[in-house]
């Protein structure tokens, strides 16, 4: 095994060290700095200098994706912006993207923390790191990228889509770790085969795979077809970006880097945080960052943590990979999606019906979303000319506010099930 | 001389036209003529029938979405040309169609064309003008 940085491996009293001076300092700190913060630490009563043990993080309040959209864009930055030398937001989100903002230090700390991924998939700087994962306010491409060049290997800027290019690139350049989700990776697998490139003719050795839910048979098939080392990343840009935990050569869960990201897992419902091995809601703390740092901030994601020494040696906890979440996003092809964005162009469009779901499937490994919508008497027609303008209506509109590609489907009227309370707005039907 | 024609939305699923077919006989609603309309997910079924108030009705309350247009129906010579001949007049009136289908009437000697256009006067003007019966509602509805 082979680390980036020597605190990866750091025994678990000096880690707990570490973190709780972090997290004493960090939590003061806010306090002082970030009106929102003052405010939430005052209702609970609580003082600068309050936190003596890590266990004390147990009483402190949450952080929510709402308190991040309240306090747009900049509210809860704990520095000057003058301090503040990157923006980066969230993807297609319900109303207003989340915002977060990095210091000078927050990139040096970030790209670290990549870099350290980069070396759990095998990589060193001999690597050519080919980055398919979005450039822009999206914080995959450019967070593999600064980790990249940290690391001393070289990043190739390639950015998603023109999956023929990337392929003669890889092969052109000789890349050897590919960075995108892994529905793109069996894209490229799969361009590669029709453009009869064999396997030989590229270098590739590693996949540094994310920012979308998949399964060990899907890694069992990107590692058959590109014969590769598939590693799992996680990330979310409300707490840095890609880099908060990777799965090692062991692949027995992701490490969370502790020295940056406290982790607890929650009871969703009641907020209680649960034993060791118990599955619940991911929540993460920042100790080790400057401009944007959340206490307790609720991901949404279901995970459970594994707090036994890893046989690759690092000593920093593992979290399970991502098995769903507690809210009804979806995430499509790297895109979140929520229902309700979908029901706001929905509703825009005069005489449709209200009623309408969501099929998620993947087909040939890419993510297909299909709308499913209720025909009404307003928007009926005998002309199928003028039925096949109201879908490409629809498509058109509700690709265009989401951001990702949809199929729409006209359903009879009350053929979309009804239920008591709450509506199902979602059919996932992918296996994962 | 216009013609009520209802239209009826089914997804392309098994059971969905004998559903409609099936409220229809119960209501003793008669079907003069239909077509039927598809792409892929869905298609639109198109009938003439003996009360096409009562038609929408039992189809509204089965929970089906309908919708009501005004068609042009015509008597034709059943021979060999007569829709082409019939077609004539409405080309030199630039009129568009949209869709039409036929039936063969009782008798044998006739076939009516049900045209849905959007000009439905200068079709109807044209088709005169040319030497066509433009059928009467009552009468398409009793054939």
């Amino acid at each position: 095994m082979r680390c980036f940085n020597p605190v990866e491996t750091l025994e678990g009293d000096r880690l707990d060290e570490l973190k709780l001076e972090r997290l004493r300092s960090t939590v003061d700190r806010l306090y002082e700095r970030v009106p929102f913060y003052r405010d939430k630490l005052d209702a609970v009563e609580y003082r600068p200098g309050d936190i003596k043990s890590l266990k004390d993080l147990e009483s402190l309040p949450f952080t929510t994706k709402d308190d991040l959209r309240d306090n747009y864009p900049f509210g809860l930055f704990a520095v000057p912006m003058r301090d503040i030398v990157r923006i980066h937001a969230s993807s297609g989100t319900t109303g207003k993207s989340t915002v977060v903002g990095y210091t000078a230090g927050d990139i040096q700390v970030w790209a670290d923390l990549v870099a350290r991924t980069i070396v759990a998939a095998g990589g060193d700087r001999d690597d050519v790191v080919h980055v398919s994962y979005g450039y822009g306010l999206f914080t995959g491409g450019l967070g593999l990228h600064y980790g990249a060049e940290k690391l001393g290997a070289t990043a190739l800027p390639m950015s998603g889509g023109n999956t023929k290019r990337q392929v003669r690139m890889m092969v052109d350049f000789g890349s050897t770790i590919l960075c995108c989700t892994p529905s793109y990776a069996l894209n490229i697998a799969e361009v590669m085969r029709e453009m009869g490139i064999s396997r030989d003719s590229i270098k590739l050795k590693a996949a540094i795979l994310g920012a979308e839910p998949w399964s060990d048979e899907m890694r069992r098939q990107i590692e058959e077809e590109l014969r590769i080392s598939a590693h799992d990343i996680y990330g979310l840009s409300e707490v840095v970006g890609p880099g908060v935990s990777i799965e090692c050569e062991e692949k027995k869960g992701l490490h969370v880097f502790e020295d940056s990201f406290i982790p607890e897992i929650i009871d969703p419902g009641s907020g209680k945080v649960l034993p060791p091995g118990e599955r619940g809601e991911l929540v993460f703390t920042n100790i080790n960052k400057e401009g944007l740092a959340l206490i307790r901030y609720r991901t949404r994601d279901i995970s459970r943590l594994f707090p036994e020494p890893c046989a690759c040696g690092r000593t920093h906890t593992r979290m399970e990979r991502v098995t769903g979440r507690t809210d009804d996003m979806l995430i499509i092809r790297g895109v979140n999606v929520f229902p309700s964005q979908v029901e706001i162009v929905l509703m825009q469009i005069p005489g449709l019906s209200p009623h309408y779901q969501l099929v998620v499937d993947r087909v040939e490994n890419l993510d297909v979303l299909e709308v499913q919508v209720e025909m009404s008497a307003e928007v009926f027609s005998d002309e199928i000319k003028q039925l096949e303008v109201l879908e490409k209506r629809i498509r058109d509109e509700v690709q265009s506010y989401l951001g990702v590609g949809v199929k729409v489907r006209l359903m009879e009227p009350r053929s979309i099930q009804r239920s008591e309370g709450k509506a199902v707005r979602v059919i996932d039907k992918r296996k994962i | 001389m216009k013609v009520r024609q209802v239209s009826v939305f089914l997804e392309n699923k098994k059971g969905r036209l004998y559903e409609v077919c099936k409220r229809l006989a119960e209501e003793e609603v008669n079907i003069r003529a239909l077509s039927i309309a598809e792409t892929a997910d869905y298609g639109v079924l198109r009938l003439i029938v003996n009360d096409p108030g009562k038609a929408m009705r039992v189809m509204s309350e089965g929970g089906f979405t309908v919708s009501e247009t005004e068609v042009i129906a015509v008597e034709v010579p059943d021979v060999p040309g007569g829709l082409f001949k019939v077609l004539a007049p409405l080309y030199d009136a630039n009129v568009n169609i949209e869709y039409l289908y036929c039936f063969v009437e009782k008798s044998g000697e006739s076939a009516i064309v049900v045209f849905r256009v959007e000009q439905l006067d200068e079709a109807i003007r044209a088709l005169r003008d040319g030497g066509y019966t433009v059928m009467r509602e009552e009468d398409v509805y009793r054939i």
